[in-house]
């Protein structure tokens, strides 16, 4: 479910600004999303910067998004596997859908989530383009 | 003096025509290239305002750097188009770079030259060992109101620069000065979305005056020549002043067009005479010698005088050059432009 709230949001610029993301100490799994526990058992993990690069696993052309998200309706969302390991969804931005395919590298950029009305913090985070 | 030991630019990918504009305006589009000197404009992307431009200015220039971000001491952002009216730009750059929480930041403003009055102000910081580094960025979202003639050439773009101490430089500042006067050529007043200008009266008592006053000043002040120097930028508020300011001193073709990216994008304000340098600086050799004379309306210009390193070799292929991002390019017609514009929903 979409919450808008700024709070949220801060509580996240350090994964959401910057790509930072988990390793499991024992057997190395990477993650973007902090997990409780890893799929070996382990409860411990390793902070971790992923350098932003990756490949398309999935793609598909949203029209109808969250109503902040209306701007930039349609855009693109996609399923992409970093190069380290992890596997993030993001929006995939600076290209047509018809342009995009499975397998495309893609590299992180800085950009505007969304705006909370006209009166609320501007939200920013990472979303990937094609590699160029 | 400190110098640059990290450089960076960033455009967005989208593109307006002169001639789509002047099919709104019912204009004559080829007075209108002819009396600028510009054919199209770079425009914003519908996620991407002056915060995001300088992030990924400020990540090449990391990049270019090879600095652990910690170090950075003083963040600054200059802009006629921070997305905020209370709420540093600057800060939130500085968080997505990972500077931790160990540096001072502003944002600055001071029409087109607000970023490189910052490069002033970090090389103070520098030079007196107040911080190691300091990050100084010029950026823009560029605003012109629909109708107006500003509307052919106010582009989104922008530049960094991370100054540090002499030994690391890949370009040392020689000298800098500033010519600073209160002239009202152009201004936006509070809560105004545009901005509003004074015609003719931009050129010979404001831009002109300004810039050649500086430049003088800076030459005076190194006692050296400008044909001492292999590239000279001037800022580019169209295509046609830089070219004036160029007559002006004697520079020549060679000197001036490699920095010229006006022609290519437009007047990205606070960007401008920043991503001029930043693409003389991708093909300076070390033993180039550097000019770069800003301008801001209201009025000021900053002038630099600067000498290429060695060091300049290996870094200028660790990040994306700023040709790089003029020549990908997707064009716009107007009506998607109001919507990136935002001057429709």
């Amino acid at each position: 479910m979409f919450r808008d709230s700024s709070i949220i949001r801060w509580r996240n610029y350090s994964d959401r600004y910057m790509l930072e993301g988990y390793e499991c100490t024992n057997c190395g799994k990477k993650y973007f999303e902090k997990k409780g526990m890893c799929v070996c058992g382990s409860l411990d993990f390793n902070n971790l910067s992923f350098c932003g690069k990756g490949k398309i696993v999935s793609f598909t052309k949203i029209h109808s998004g969250p109503e902040v998200f209306q701007e930039q309706t349609p855009y693109c969302v996609g399923i992409i596997d970093l190069d380290e390991g992890a596997r993030i969804t993001a929006q995939i931005i600076d290209s047509k859908y018809k342009d995009l395919s499975i397998g495309q590298e893609v590299e992180a950029v800085f950009r505007k989530f969304y705006k909370s009305g006209e009166k609320g913090v501007i939200h920013y985070g990472t979303k990937f383009r094609p590699k160029f | 003096m400190a110098g640059i030991i990290g450089f960076g630019a960033y455009i967005p990918k989208y593109r307006i025509k002169a001639e789509e504009i002047a099919a709104v305006q019912n204009a004559n589009a080829e007075a209108i290239k002819r009396g600028l000197g510009l054919t199209e404009k770079s425009v914003p992307g519908k996620d991407e305002d002056t915060i995001t431009i300088s992030v990924e200015a400020a990540r090449n220039a990391l990049a270019r750097a090879e600095i652990n971000p910690r170090e950075i001491g003083a963040v600054y952002v200059g802009s006629e188009s921070h997305p905020y009216a209370v709420k540093p730009s600057s800060a939130i750059v500085a968080e997505s770079l990972g500077v931790g929480n160990d540096y001072t930041a502003v944002d600055t403003e001071f029409a087109c030259k607000a970023g490189s009055a910052t490069i002033q102000i970090n090389a103070g910081l520098v030079d007196s060992k107040m911080v190691r580094y300091g990050l100084s960025i010029g950026a823009d979202t560029s605003q012109a109101e629909p109708g107006n003639a500003l509307e052919y050439s106010a582009a989104a773009g922008g530049a960094a620069f991370i100054i540090g101490p002499n030994e690391e430089a890949l370009a040392i500042i020689d000298s800098t000065c500033s010519f600073t006067s209160d002239t009202p050529d152009f201004w936006r007043r509070a809560m105004q979305p545009y901005p509003s200008h004074a015609g003719r009266f931009t050129g010979e008592p404001a831009y002109f005056k300004h810039v050649v006053g500086a430049t003088k000043m800076l030459l005076e002040k190194t006692n050296t020549k400008i044909e001492d120097y292999t590239y000279v930028v001037f800022h580019m508020p169209n295509g046609k002043f830089p070219m004036n300011a160029a007559k002006i001193f004697g520079v020549t073709k060679e000197q001036i067009e490699p920095g010229l990216i006006v022609t290519k994008i437009g007047n990205t304000y606070s960007g401008s005479s920043l991503l001029g340098l930043a693409c003389v600086l991708d093909i300076a050799k070390p033993g180039d010698k550097i000019l770069m004379t800003s301008y801001g309306s209201g009025s000021g210009s900053d002038s630099f005088a600067l000498t290429v390193t060695e060091k300049m070799v290996e870094a200028q292929d660790r990040a994306k050059k700023t040709q790089d991002y003029v020549d990908r390019k997707e064009y716009l017609t107007y009506p998607q432009y109001a919507k990136h514009m935002e001057t429709i929903h």
